[in-house]
């Protein structure tokens, strides 16, 4: 019984499974983030009523929250891929690592310039070098490094190692971004969710939101798993399995 | 001022509030678009290899790569 769950997941990284298993998945996530991405929009956008304070602008938060939620949760999940690819030398992990971070640069660009939109209604500055912001912006720097390492190296495996070395010492950066708003003092609003204990926020505002949450979720699996194929049919192109694939699938 | 109107004008942040959608939509899009092409590529690459690699095979071996073109394991 304990050997169970070892062996399946040693199955589940061997790359010819993952592919198949990523490629199962990947529709399915990608629907559901539509799926869930048009009713959260719906909700935010139509249903929920004007901010007492902010009127119309505060609708920028269903984008800019979720986004920024998931510019540090798709680099806590590129740490710990990063982690594992170092120490064990999976291959998986290394992909898994290096194909995150370019959707988790994508979203803290997102972050970044809705964050901007937003303030200049609300603050009458598109930018302020405030904790808040200077750290996200740190993040969008930690997640280009990582690109540009991973690149720089003719041996694809030897630019993985090396740009899992910078993603693993950049992940400090994370709770400094999370916990920012209450070390210093900002411009930049409190926490508005709370997992634990009251949020400071209305019902038909907060389903949107979380809605929206779930829907790039879903995305980054989506998007991850695509780039993950892709990297695998490149790295094991001369096994039998790649070559199964490239002669069978007609050019999708 | 009709419903649809006063739902685009958002409250006179209009100017704030669409481009933040649209900025939102067409990263997330070009994130959809540019993995799709890099495979495309990937298996395009692939294919002209794997040609290349029979081609060769058939010059050295022409009596056997005329029988079993495709399940002759590339000697890599």
């Amino acid at each position: 019984m304990s050997n169970w769950i070892p062996l399946w997941l040693h199955k589940l990284g061997s790359p010819p499974t993952f592919y198949r298993f990523a490629g199962t998945l990947r529709p399915w996530a990608m629907a559901l983030a539509l799926l869930l991405g048009a009713v959260a929009l719906y909700g935010g956008l139509v249903l929920a009523p004007a901010d007492y304070q902010q009127g119309e602008a505060y609708r920028i938060i269903f984008i800019h929250v979720p986004s920024a939620w998931m510019s540090m949760f798709i680099y806590g999940v590129m740490g710990v891929a990063a982690f594992i690819a170092l120490v064990w030398r999976i291959k998986l992990a290394e992909v898994v690592a290096m194909e995150s971070a370019p959707i988790g640069a994508a979203f803290t660009f997102i972050t970044l310039v809705t964050g901007s939109l937003w303030g200049k209604p609300m603050w009458g500055t598109w930018w302020t070098w405030d904790a808040r912001l200077t750290s996200e912006l740190v993040l969008l720097f930690l997640y280009l490094g990582v690109i540009g390492l991973y690149h720089a190296f003719e041996d694809r495996r030897q630019g993985a190692r090396a740009a899992a070395f910078l993603a693993i010492i950049g992940i400090i950066n994370v709770p400094i971004v999370h916990f920012s708003v209450n070390w210093w003092n900002t411009l930049h609003q409190g926490s508005t969710i709370n997992l634990f204990g009251q949020s400071k926020i209305s019902g038909d505002m907060l389903w949107p939101l979380l809605c929206m949450m779930l829907a790039t979720k879903f995305y980054y699996v989506a998007s991850l798993f695509r780039r993950v194929r892709t990297d695998l049919l490149a790295l094991e192109g001369g096994k039998d399995w790649v070559r199964q694939i490239a002669e069978s699938e007609a050019g999708q | 001022m009709s419903n649809v109107q006063t739902f685009f004008a958002m409250g006179g942040y209009a100017a704030y509030v669409w481009p933040a959608y649209a900025v939102f939509f067409i990263v997330l899009i070009v994130d959809t678009v540019a993995p799709r092409l890099r495979r495309r590529r990937v298996l395009r690459e692939l294919r002209a290899r794997l040609a290349r690699q029979d081609a060769r095979q058939s010059r050295v071996r022409p009596d056997r790569a005329s029988s079993t073109p495709i399940t002759t394991p590339p000697s890599l």
